[in-house]
């Protein structure tokens, strides 16, 4: 659901639209809408979540009209529309992945936060979220981690605890 | 900084060598530094671009193409060369290779191997065949969750640019080519080639009506050609090797080599590189490939080619209909139709062992095609829905014995009547669990307690090939 109560104005570095321009400038003349995807990736990354505020300059920057811009968002998996935990755990739920334990892995890590799919915890720090087939099959079960996407692969109760527990020490 | 542990050590136990059997894109797999440009050009790689835009015209390597038999390699299997050769291409419009590396197909994880390992092979195929189609602008469309993946591809790009294999007159030779990787944003239905083309246009990936297809009107209204990755990197040995050559391996009209994503419960899952014709019986038990069933487990089932396709009882995977040895190939796993066979798709080779339920992988496909469906159509977008909810109740020990053959009522109703294969793909894989397993569905309608906390087991799953015709009868 696209959050669009009350938002503080967002601004954008010189340095992030640097990288905005390296992008348009992939595509045609006048076809700089193709570099919506990318952007909004980097400011997901740059901000936590894909806030209304930052879809507007997104829109503003790329010359479209917002609904451009949410109608995107809203419609691929990857773009948090509410603020998440800074670490976001996404399982794979998907067949391959549950026919070796994904779901007990996801248990497990329900069980460790205390909180459910997509809630953050307390402390800000954790989120977590089933998703769907990550091609990573043969090394299931596998989680990932934005915004850099770090892959853990064949996860067991114990990998997830040391991982989880890591991050929480600042030692990844 | 965290560590990019993509290249797990637990994983190095998978060793793709096998001295059998030839290997084209994968016989460097494990030389260390094949991923840089240095390592891979030692290895013979680049050869391909220097030989097509020296010695052969555009039309030559098409030709060679064609004359290797390749298919496409994402799961259609529609030959390349013939792809290609429907290229329109009037005079002052730009045209454009777009790759399609959004794998998402559950099964599928062949094109993340081989983009993480050696992803030169893909650069150097983009090159080739963007020089063959007359591409001067070329896309590689990567899965958003790819991340570390387009990094690599990234960087491969620019040492290849720095070597002169990109970029302005390459070579010397006046051909001139920009190759650029664009993220997608999580969403499956993107590998669907005009959905991908929407999406690289900055849009949602709703699928296009065909035609026009992308090769008249693809990318801004551009011709258009999409491949897939295994696709597009396979033509490096053809142009190398000659076409011919590339036609001598495989069996029939099963050219060449192709990579086998293996997952499930094996004992040695992963990445492999097989000529097709191989008897799959040889796949899953040799040691060279997945080393049999983990744990000692008897096989039940596998799905052959991505969770799309059919799924098929063990007897039906190793042996056809008529007890000839199935093989790893586009018409041996297709042999017997839907009724007995399946097909081989994009090489997603899932394996279930006595212990799995097929309900549940049953509902856990259709909740995938749920959530993956675009929305566009109606009887995708609803019937997807009810799939998942009807499966959702009889996993659950709450199912009625009418819902089966409400399940196929449905999913007979969304096969054939969406734009895209969605619709199909989210409506084989449970006909086909209806077909060869509905003793199991039965069980759970009878059974609505034990279910919930026993298995079937792999007794008592006759294949009732003919209850499929009577449901049929039952639902015209």
């Amino acid at each position: 659901m696209l959050k669009v109560e009350e938002q503080q104005p967002v601004t954008f570095s010189s340095a992030l639209v640097a990288n905005f321009d390296e992008i348009v400038a992939r595509y045609p003349k006048g076809k700089q809408k193709s570099a919506l995807l990318p952007i909004l990736h980097l400011v997901q990354a740059e901000f936590g979540w894909t806030s209304a505020a930052a879809m507007d300059k997104v829109a503003e920057y790329l010359h479209i009209e917002p609904i451009e811009v949410y109608e995107v968002a809203s419609f691929y998996s990857m773009y948090f529309l509410q603020p998440k935990g800074k670490y976001v755990l996404e399982v794979c739920r998907t067949g391959p992945c549950c026919l070796v334990g994904a779901e007990k892995i996801m248990t497990h890590i329900e069980n460790k936060l205390g909180v459910k799919e997509g809630e953050v915890t307390t402390d800000g720090l954790f989120s977590w979220r089933g998703v769907e087939c990550l091609a990573a099959c043969g090394f299931a079960p596998v989680l990932q981690i934005g915004p850099e996407y770090t892959f853990y692969e064949n996860l067991t109760e114990q990998s997830v605890d040391k991982l989880i527990d890591d991050l929480k020490n600042n030692k990844i | 900084m965290r560590p990019r542990n993509f290249f797990s050590p637990l994983t190095s136990h998978i060793s793709h060598l096998n001295n059998m059997a030839r290997k084209l894109l994968l016989e460097h797999i494990n030389v260390p530094g094949i991923h840089t440009l240095e390592v891979y050009r030692q290895k013979g790689g680049y050869r391909a671009v220097e030989k097509a835009l020296k010695t052969l015209t555009p039309e030559e390597v098409v030709e060679e193409v064609k004359k290797s038999g390749l298919r496409g390699r994402g799961g259609a299997g529609f030959p390349t060369g013939m792809k290609w050769s429907f290229l329109a291409k009037p005079e002052g419009v730009a045209r454009y290779l777009v790759c399609n590396a959004d794998e998402s197909e559950p099964g599928t994880f062949k094109d993340r191997y081989l983009m993480t390992h050696i992803p030169h092979a893909l650069i150097e195929g983009m090159i080739v065949s963007s020089f063959a189609l007359g591409a001067h602008t070329s896309y590689i469309y990567v899965r958003g969750e790819m991340m570390p993946q387009i990094r690599i591809l990234e960087k491969a790009i620019a040492e290849a640019k720095a070597a002169g294999f990109l970029g302005q007159n390459i070579l010397g030779t006046g051909y001139n080519l920009e190759l650029y990787v664009q993220p997608g944003g999580g969403a499956y239905i993107c590998g669907e080639e005009t959905a991908l083309l929407e999406s690289l246009e900055g849009k949602r990936g709703n699928p296009r009506i065909k035609p026009p297809f992308p090769a008249i009107a693809g990318l801004y209204g551009c011709p258009t050609v999409v491949n897939n990755v295994e696709s597009i990197a396979a033509v490096v040995p053809i142009v190398n090797d000659g076409g011919d050559e590339y036609a001598k391996i495989g069996i029939g009209r099963s050219t060449g080599t192709k990579l086998i994503s293996a997952s499930g419960n094996l004992v040695k899952p992963g990445v492999y590189e097989i000529e097709l014709g191989l008897p799959v019986e040889e796949f899953i038990y040799s040691d060279e490939y997945c080393g049999g069933i983990a744990n000692g487990k008897k096989l039940k089932a596998t799905v052959a080619g991505g969770s799309s396709v059919p799924i098929l009882p063990a007897n039906l995977t190793l042996k056809l209909a008529n007890g000839e040895p199935r093989l790893m190939s586009y018409e041996s796993l297709a042999e017997g139709g839907f009724a007995t066979g399946t097909m081989l798709g994009s090489g997603g080779f899932i394996a279930f062992d006595e212990d799995q339920c097929i309900v549940r992988n049953t509902w856990n496909f259709s909740r995938f095609y749920h959530h993956e469906s675009c929305g566009q159509c109606s009887p995708c977008r609803e019937g997807t829905g009810w799939l998942e909810k009807i499966l959702h109740r009889l996993e659950h020990g709450q199912g009625k014995m009418s819902d089966i053959d409400l399940l196929w009522d449905v999913q007979r109703k969304i096969e054939g009547n969406t734009i895209c294969p969605l619709g199909d793909a989210a409506s084989w894989p449970v006909a086909s669990a209806i077909r060869h397993f509905r003793d199991e569905f039965e069980w759970h309608v009878k059974e609505p307690i034990k279910s919930q906390t026993s298995n079937y087991g792999i007794a008592n799953y006759a294949v009732p090939i003919e209850k499929k015709e009577e449901i049929k009868q039952e639902n015209l």
